[in-house]
């Protein structure tokens, strides 16, 4: 009979799903039911609004797109998929990924400066910059990404007013650079949060102990705030990253027909194109890039949201 | 024999794999204050646990006064909890808090209400009983809580380490308060905790527990001067402890000392001798030493200030001892390197097997 | 020196600088979007002076109001369903241990992280198995109101658990053990402590969700049908045909309802019950 002590007497670790076995079995069975209960509305739902509907994406993405634009699910193929390989969807899938990666590396480094010198104001301040900071991402996602359209547009403000003072046209809509503004503008406070997070919970004397070990200020951050921190960039880097990868509004408003992402691709299957088992095809695609970068989320020990 | 308060016969709690508590037997009897004593992860709270309720036994009977509630959920069981992070309602002003159990009993109002500003004079707290929580300090916090349990007049007050976040003075006075509140009010107190001077102190009898079993109970007097076993000697104060072997029916230690036995023990079985750094004399010649008292010889080590006392390393054949030497105006001081006489009571030593 | 900043150095005045250039990018646009919406003249980017008769162009418009209405519903039907299984989900998960608890879990994280797009394309395949099927039996069932609630009710619970279980997360676990104690059978516990004090949570969850719903556009584009449509993918398809003065009314009228839901949100969420540790600090 082995005999292992929980460090403190306080109640046990959440992992045990069953007692010893003896005279509490039964109420424990109970509470056990209760708990089950309460969360089979919800995982019922997910399962039925979420998991069907993951597996009948699958099977759309094996079937064959008739000659009239609907589907066809008995003619089972592979035929989406080859097409994945087409160099057109390469290179979209290759500028969706680009895209996304520089915008999670430009969010990264002002976010990170941003948090930090959060982090090291007063304590009331912090909460007024950081309500500041949530502020205009409370809007509406759609209004705020229209703004850059707006801004940016050659009938926009910005446009006219270089005209105005002899500066040429700015052409900047339409084009890659515009899409990543309008990603960073939407998805910054995605990687503000869980930086500040991460780096307001550190623990600073271990810094201090570095400096005290003849550590100089860079050095100390290099190897103690910012490994410290990693939970926090990865977390920040994943919600960043994801979805933008993903983008669809942002690109479509922002990128035109000339900078097309998987996002508008992949809605075009379904409206414009009617290539159902494609457009699935790609989409499980990306769920299956979703789920890597998932699991390369647990690997990395970031912990909350 | 009169019911006890609370009776443990054979509890077990088991997590898995895990044995926080293992076979307990213990009888607990009315209007005593009785002390569980032990280190962390000692089992001491899952035992309480047990009694108030939030934990159910895997194996055992827990009775209170004659009624079996192992099984029970805590709401029906006739016995109050004082936690440890008071666990008082943030929603809801002191009156409300110390009013909730009486509420849930479907108490009259008027009763309610008439009770619960007795029990708030009863911990001087009357004035605030409109406070929230927080507007509190963490003193008054646990008297609120105090009276949040004492209200609904229970068979057994249950305290699973009060006092812990308290700073030290006010974590004394709030020990004489709760005592002599336990002995006014005349319930039952099972107190948890960690500190033993706390236990000793407080206690009219207390259990002492460690990995989950329970290795003697007693009053403080028996588990500090008569240990019986190296854990309760060793952890409850400073104890001394030689090494030594039964033979002819005496203990040998090392440097050919013998000692006396009082009970019979098995020759050749290792033991230790227990001595409170109290119970030992010191003294440069054997002219002091009285007739019938074990001795040792040995040199000074280090002598050591503890402003009331003073003590004195002592390394002997037999092993190390710490002697303690109260200060008292006149006191001869011995010095390190000095050769001088150990000696003792025989009957103030304990005898362990190990 | 809090974090090894000196105040006054130059790294200092680097970072704040830093600061004070994320806020403009932040609200500048959305400021101007703003100023612009009272600009008199239809050339969107030039100046013609203050009017609002963009604003009572949108307000007069029927298919604004229609879309509004159809936004509000689905947001009422999405918020009050998710806000409930939510609720229970995280109550689930948090407090009792049961077979399942890690799937539930790890289902509850898949609507956050997954892309608008992916979601969007799920929910529409989904019904449309779903009425291939039902065909069969007679109803003729379509898209529309129905789905779209449907669909925002599959990610709000997701949203509503999180927020409740950060807000159960922080509760003193002993103060249900102290009613228990004090003699509240589970029900009462639940009802007079658990609730009151996750309350904030609870009510920040449903302004989420009701936020979240009044927001999304590509999930609802997808499966709203003809008549259905909400505001935020009416304003989206004006868009997509071009910038117009009306267009920055209508979303400044938007942004202050959005801002406000939620400043209400975090203000309800500021409730008593931060355990007592805090007081004791």
């Amino acid at each position: 009979m082995t005999v292992v002590l929980t460090p403190e007497d306080q109640h046990p670790p959440e992992e045990m799903t069953v007692g010893g076995g003896g005279l509490e079995a039964e109420a424990e069975a109970a509470e056990r039911r209760r708990g089950f209960l309460l969360g089979l509305p919800a995982m019922l739902y997910l399962l039925l609004l979420f998991v069907v509907p993951f597996f009948i994406v699958g099977i759309y993405s094996f079937a064959t797109r008739s000659p009239t634009g609907s589907t066809r699910l008995s003619d089972w193929n592979l035929g989406s998929y080859e097409k994945l390989l087409d160099p057109l969807v390469v290179s979209i899938v290759w500028r969706s990924a680009w895209i996304a990666l520089l915008t999670t590396i430009l969010c990264l480094a002002v976010a990170y400066p941003f948090a930090y010198y959060i982090a090291t104001r007063s304590r009331a301040v912090r909460n007024i910059l950081l309500v500041f900071v949530m502020i205009p991402f409370w809007s509406n996602f759609l209004i705020r990404t229209y703004a850059w359209r707006f801004l940016l547009g050659s009938d926009g403000p910005i446009a006219l007013a270089s005209e105005a003072m002899g500066l040429g046209t700015l052409r900047v809509l339409f084009t890659p650079v515009a899409v990543m503004i309008g990603l960073i503008y939407g998805f910054l406070p995605f990687m503000i949060l869980p930086l500040y997070a991460a780096i307001e919970r550190m623990d600073w004397r271990l810094v201090e102990a570095a400096r005290d070990l003849y550590a100089d200020g860079w050095t100390a951050f290099r190897k103690v705030t910012l490994p410290l921190t990693r939970p926090g960039i990865l977390a920040g880097s994943l919600l960043v990253f994801v979805p933008s990868f993903g983008a669809y509004v942002t690109p479509e408003i922002l990128g035109g027909a000339k900078t097309v992402m998987l996002g508008s691709y992949v809605v075009r299957q379904f409206q414009q194109a009617r290539n159902w088992p494609f457009g699935s095809a790609l989409s499980i695609v990306i769920m299956i890039i979703m789920l890597a970068a998932l699991i390369a989320r647990q690997r990395g020990g970031a912990r909350e949201l | 024999m009169a019911e006890s308060a609370v009776h443990l016969e054979g509890v077990t709690k088991r997590f898995g794999d895990l044995v926080a508590v293992d076979d307990i037997d213990l009888d607990i009897g009315d209007g005593e204050f009785f002390s569980l004593l032990g280190p962390s992860g000692c089992g001491k709270t899952t035992t309480l646990r047990m009694i108030a309720g939030f934990e159910y036994p895997t194996e055992g009977s827990i009775k209170i006064h004659g009624r079996e509630v192992g099984l029970e959920p805590p709401d029906l069981r006739p016995v109050n909890t004082v936690f440890q992070s008071y666990a008082l309602f943030p929603h809801m002003n002191v009156a409300e808090n110390v009013g909730f159990g009486l509420l849930m009993k479907k108490v009259p109002g008027s009763e309610i209400e008439e009770r619960v500003r007795r029990s708030l004079d009863q911990v001087q707290l009357g004035h605030r009983a409109d406070a929230l929580p927080e507007q509190l300090s963490g003193g008054q916090q646990q008297r609120v809580a105090l009276a949040r349990a004492l209200v609904n007049e229970p068979e057994v007050l249950l305290l699973d380490e009060p006092l812990g976040a308290l700073d030290l003075k006010l974590r004394q006075a709030m020990q004489i308060e709760l005592k002599e509140l336990q002995e006014r009010v005349g319930i039952t107190f099972i107190y948890v905790t960690h500190d033993q001077e706390e236990a000793l102190t407080m206690s009219d009898r207390l259990g002492v527990m460690n990995e989950g079993s329970l290795l003697q109970v007693g009053t403080p007097t028996d588990i500090y001067e008569h240990p019986q076993s190296r854990f309760v000697a060793d952890f409850i104060g400073e104890i001394n402890l030689l090494d030594g072997v039964v033979s002819n029916g005496a203990v040998t230690l090392g440097g050919g000392y013998v000692l006396p036995l009082d009970h019979a023990v098995a020759a050749g079985t290792p033991v230790n001798v227990a001595l409170r750094p109290e119970q030992l004399r010191i003294s440069r010649s054997d002219d002091q030493v009285p007739d019938g008292a074990s001795r040792v010889e040995g040199t000074i080590g280090r002598r050591v200030y503890f402003g009331e006392s003073y003590y004195y390393e002592v390394s002997t054949p037999a092993g190390l001892l710490d002697v303690r030497q109260e200060n008292r105006p006149g006191l001869a001081l011995l010095e390190p390197g000095e050769r001088v006489v150990v000696y003792w009571d025989p009957s103030s030593a304990a005898v362990l097997e190990t | 020196m809090r974090f090894g900043i000196r105040p006054g150095s130059l790294l200092e005045k680097a970072l704040a600088g830093n600061a004070w250039f994320v806020y403009a990018f932040f609200y500048l646009p959305i400021i101007t979007l703003v100023i612009f919406s009272f600009n008199a003249s239809s050339r969107v980017g030039i100046w013609g002076g203050f009017s609002t008769t963009w604003y009572a162009n949108i307000f007069s418009n029927p298919e604004v109001w229609d879309a509004l209405r159809n936004s509000l519903v689905v947001a009422a039907i999405s918020t009050v369903i998710s806000t409930i299984i939510g609720t229970a989900a995280a109550l689930a998960i948090d407090r009792y241990r049961f077979r399942g608890n890690r799937t539930l879990d790890g289902l509850l994280y898949l609507p956050i992280i997954i892309p608008d797009v992916t979601m969007a394309v799920m929910m529409l395949l989904f019904f449309a198995r779903v009425f291939a099927l039902v065909d069969t039996f007679g109803p003729r069932l379509s898209l529309g109101i129905g789905t779209i609630a449907l669909s925002h009710i599959a990610f709000n619970i997701s949203f509503v658990a999180v927020v409740v279980r950060a807000r159960l997360g922080q509760l003193d676990k002993s103060l249900e053990e102290a009613a228990r104690d004090l003699y509240a059978d589970r029900w009462q516990t639940f009802r007079r402590v658990t609730l009151p004090l996750i309350m904030p949570g609870v009510l920040g969850g449903a302004l989420l969700a009701l936020t979240l719903s009044l927001d999304d556009v590509v999930v609802t584009s997808f499966v709203a049908g003809p008549g259905s449509t909400t505001l935020p993918v009416y304003v989206f398809g004006l868009v997509r045909r071009g910038v117009s003065p009306a267009i920055n009314a209508l979303s400044t009228v938007m942004l202050i309802a959005s801002i406000a839901l939620v400043a209400g949100s975090l203000l309800v969420q500021r409730g008593p019950g931060r355990s007592t540790e805090m007081a004791r600090e």
